[in-house]
């Protein structure tokens, strides 16, 4: 628990624990990425607010897969005798249509056990053990612009250090980490519990923080394409440094 | 070597699951329904016993103004009668041409009066009309204004018996599902015959469809046909979806 730099042994190693939970929820990310795009292709269309269907407009319309900018629907029936009334319209065609949600939805709430459940252990053991103290959190010193312009410019310059086998994290790397440990991931959750009927009726506020059941569902899209640039980043920054030698530190963790 | 360490990680996640396990059993009281040995259901299963654990029963879905209705699609089955599709419901096609006069709901299974209620009986009890989100698993939403009695106060006068577990819907469409007795008494739970001050409309559901709000859209199952209350499951087999939707 100490809060001093010097302190960081040069040869200290990944711990057991946070190596068995980044596999967990890798796992668990990759699982989630890839029904969440399946559950999106059902509904190719994203909204801001409460409300969002094929017969409001959309903000974004993204073209994967055969159910975007559908036009199968039966004449639209006005609610009211008013004008701009909203309308109800049958759908037809349903067979046509692509959903693989059956399986893709509980796939992506299993995997969201695992990644929630382990998630918390990994916050509770990094805050105990003083892991994100010690090596996540980044130090006063180390946000001065003269080092932060370093280390950007050994980046943009691939001079990216090789691995040491342990925690010892350069500024940016720890200004990633803590962004999708703190920030990232948990508005994940978030959002995706205010997708919940259930949860936002135990907790109403989600809907009144997000401003909307679609409002979440759009950000929630976000922060998974945010995560996946990190993803593609830190996988990039792993074969620069060194592939084989930090997914062996990152597991088995013997010197190559 | 490697072996040892894929085993430590199996034992933690084992123990994990354990200990999570550990925190659920005080919503293990409630009876579960079968996960056909899939992982996929268990998952869903688990997610059905940490909110019954978790949540009040009585926690009540948001509930938005007039001027916050929307438009609403119609999707799945759209009309009972429509010959053309594999639901054609002859019986229901009957119903429609002679304006549902004759159409009846009959309560039965495990109630002390079992009954048939027509819709004049059914818009005599006192009625709950809510504005409420349609939240389609497909990931689109719409607000609209629902009316019908209450499903507990339907049960109620039925006389539902103390050893009920489950109540199931079957409809016109060929469906059967059915859900526990916490959302069967949940106050929004209703049996809707009127959306947006009109009587319902046939691509929504006439004559009555129940409104599940604390669940998934497809579960409020429209074009009802009967009520069967038991005790045990009623296994409908696999059809492919989870049966809890909270999420």
């Amino acid at each position: 628990m100490s809060s001093q730099p010097s302190s960081i042994s040069k040869n200290e190693k990944h711990q057991p624990w946070v190596k068995t939970s980044h596999w967990i929820i890798t796992i668990s990310f990759l699982l989630l990425v890839f029904t969440g795009i399946e559950i999106l292709m059902v509904h190719p269309r994203l909204y801001w607010g409460e409300v969002g269907n094929e017969l409001t407009p959309a903000f974004l319309e993204l073209p994967i897969s055969r159910n975007h900018n559908r036009s199968d629907w039966e004449a639209e029936v006005p609610f009211f005798d008013t004008e701009n009334s909203p309308v109800s319209a049958g759908r037809n065609g349903e067979e046509e249509m692509f959903n693989e949600n059956g399986w893709g939805r509980s796939l992506h709430f299993l995997s969201a056990w695992f990644l929630v459940v382990t998630g918390l252990v990994y916050v509770i053991l990094g805050l105990l053990t003083g892991h994100f103290q010690k090596h996540i959190w980044p130090r006063l010193r180390e946000l001065s612009p003269v080092q932060l312009f370093r280390d950007i410019r050994e980046h943009i310059k691939m001079k990216i250090a090789p691995p040491t086998g342990g925690p010892q994290y350069g500024v940016l790397q720890k200004i990633a980490y803590m962004s999708i440990i703190f920030i990232s991931l948990p508005m994940a959750i978030i959002t995706g519990f205010t997708m919940s009927p259930a949860i936002t009726a135990a907790f109403p506020f989600l809907l009144e923080i997000f401003g909307g059941y679609q409002t979440a569902r759009t950000i929630h899209f976000f922060t998974s394409i945010g995560l996946e640039i990190f993803l593609v980043m830190h996988i990039a920054m792993i074969i620069l440094s060194g592939f084989k030698q930090q997914v062996r530190y990152m597991t088995i963790g013997k010197q190559p | 070597m490697k072996k040892k360490q894929i085993i430590t990680r199996r034992a933690a996640i084992t123990t994990g699951v354990a200990a999570l396990g550990a925190l659920l059993i005080p919503g293990c009281n409630q009876p579960m329904p079968p996960n056909y040995g899939n992982i996929l259901r268990m998952g869903d299963n688990f997610t059905y016993a940490a909110h019954r654990a978790l949540f009040s029963s009585q926690s009540l879905a948001k509930e938005y103004s007039f001027s916050d209705i929307s438009s609403m699609p119609a999707t799945g089955t759209i009309n009972p009668a429509d010959t053309s599709k594999e639901y054609f419901s002859e019986t229901y096609d009957k119903h429609l041409r002679s304006g549902f006069e004759n159409w009846q709901l009959p309560v039965e299974g495990l109630v002390a009066r079992p009954g048939n209620y027509s819709l004049d009986q059914l818009k005599k009890f006192n009625a709950r009309t809510q504005i409420t989100r349609h939240t389609c698993e497909e990931g689109w939403t719409a607000i609209a204004e629902w009316s019908g009695v209450p499903l507990k106060a339907l049960l109620e006068h039925a006389g539902m018996m103390p050893k009920a577990r489950w109540v199931n819907f079957y409809s016109y469409d060929g469906w059967l599902d059915c859900i526990d007795l916490i959302d069967a008494f949940h106050p929004q739970t209703i049996l809707a015959y009127g959306m947006n001050g009109k009587n319902l409309s046939i691509p929504h559901g006439a004559p009555i469809r129940l409104r599940l709000e604390r669940q998934i859209g497809f579960k409020s199952m429209k074009y009802l046909e009967k009520i069967v209350v038991t005790e045990n499951y009623v296994d409908p087999g696999d059809i492919g979806w989870a049966w809890y939707n909270g999420f």
